[in-house]
């Protein structure tokens, strides 16, 4: 983990925030799987953190880009930032993606996961793990029941299994980076 | 790059900080303690005036909050149908009314007042370990890198687009990241020979 550089961790964790922000900046990387479906690749980038990084510098990864965010910088997909995006329908979600980083990772956590692994890491991390706050946020945000977040939330879905596919494509194709 | 904060200045400018954070804080906790429509409309019609005295620069700013419509109009409807009208209403334009409240303290606040507060906030926490000026680095970092980052990949896809006809897709994400670690390590060194020991104590270096 150490390595040689004192900084090493605090520069990995940084670049990861700024590839996670040019993941919202890009043009929509075509998935394979489903041609012409617009995705941005963010969450992606979320995915990718926690299996890259592992999971306390992926959470610390997405904190970071949160807290960027959050300071003015428009890096969410979109040209998206500020404190208004926190205070919005989808703010849950943003903060499910530290825990999703983070789990993503955990499941990971040791050697070069293959693929099956790391997609259902990715689809407990990245996506049922975002949606577990990102769901009741909705809810109590807009007044509506629980059930009735769940069901507006369902637009996403199609995308984040998308992307899960996607990042564990990557991760399995990559390994972990090494330290 | 350039951060949200926009000319040209209206009086919510030269309001502290500190004050419009509290100001928002105060907003957000009436807002979801009240039912009244009245003072909902109030709200909006306050943020609307802000956002028309912030001229083409307000414009623009609404402009980004388009792909948040649909979900709005779910709020909205799955509301009327469970309530009546005024609970849709208030639901719905809550929402809409933090938003635009929140956006508002961040148009008028540049990002380096914003840190500030952020580095106010965080210094009673240093007796726990956390170093606020290590967060500091990280955020100017971070947002130095990313044009880097996108740099590396057009040199990527180049690369792609040099070699093959079809589309670069997913394969690219690979030989990116990989481009993009390469470069961490060069980064840390840097910062290690330009930085005092920064796990112990003051830097010794002047503060820039």
């Amino acid at each position: 983990m150490s390595g040689a550089s004192r900084h090493g961790a605090l520069v990995r964790i940084s670049l990861f925030a700024a590839i996670i922000a040019a993941l919202g900046v890009l043009p929509k990387i075509d998935l394979p799987v489903a041609a012409g479906v617009p995705v941005t690749a963010q969450t992606l980038g979320v995915m990718l953190a926690g299996l890259i990084l592992g999971p306390r510098h992926g959470a610390l990864a997405v904190l970071l880009f949160l807290l960027i965010v959050a300071l003015g910088m428009p890096f969410l997909a979109g040209g998206r930032g500020g404190l208004g995006v926190f205070f919005g329908p989808t703010g849950g979600f943003l903060f499910g993606w530290i825990a999703g980083a983070f789990l993503t990772g955990l499941m990971t956590h040791h050697g070069a996961p293959n693929f099956w692994r790391a997609l259902l890491a990715c689809i407990v991390g990245g996506i049922s793990a975002i949606y577990v706050f990102g769901i009741p946020w909705l809810a109590i945000v807009s007044g509506m029941g629980f059930s009735k977040a769940a069901m507006a939330s369902a637009i996403f879905l199609p995308g984040d299994i998308l992307k899960a596919l996607a990042a564990a494509f990557v991760a399995s194709s990559m390994g972990r980076y090494p330290k | 790059m350039i951060a949200l904060y926009h000319a040209p200045p209206i009086w919510l400018h030269r309001i502290p900080a500190g004050a419009k954070l509290l100001a928002l804080a105060v907003a957000t906790w009436t807002l979801f303690a009240n039912q009244s429509l009245w003072l909902l409309g109030a709200a909006l019609v306050f943020a609307s005036a802000n956002y028309a005295l912030l001229g083409k620069a307000g414009a623009r700013r609404l402009a980004l909050l388009k792909p948040l419509i649909p979900l709005l109009v779910i709020v909205f409807v799955l509301q009327y149908m469970a309530s009546d009208m005024h609970g849709a209403l208030v639901s719905s334009g809550r929402l809409l009314a933090m938003l635009l409240l929140a956006d508002l303290v961040t148009l008028s606040t540049g990002l380096q007042t914003m840190m500030d507060v952020l580095n106010r906030l965080l210094r009673p926490l240093s007796w726990l370990g956390l170093r606020h000026e290590n967060i500091a680095l990280a955020v100017a970092l971070t947002i130095r890198l990313v044009p880097l980052v996108l740099e590396s990949w057009r040199r990527c896809e180049e690369a792609w687009s040099a070699r093959t006809q079809r589309r670069a897709g997913l394969q690219l994400i690979r030989p990116f990241i990989a481009d993009v670690m390469r470069m961490s390590s060069q980064i840390a060194q840097a910062l290690d020979a330009r930085r005092a020991n920064p796990q112990k104590g003051k830097p010794r270096e002047r503060k820039s």
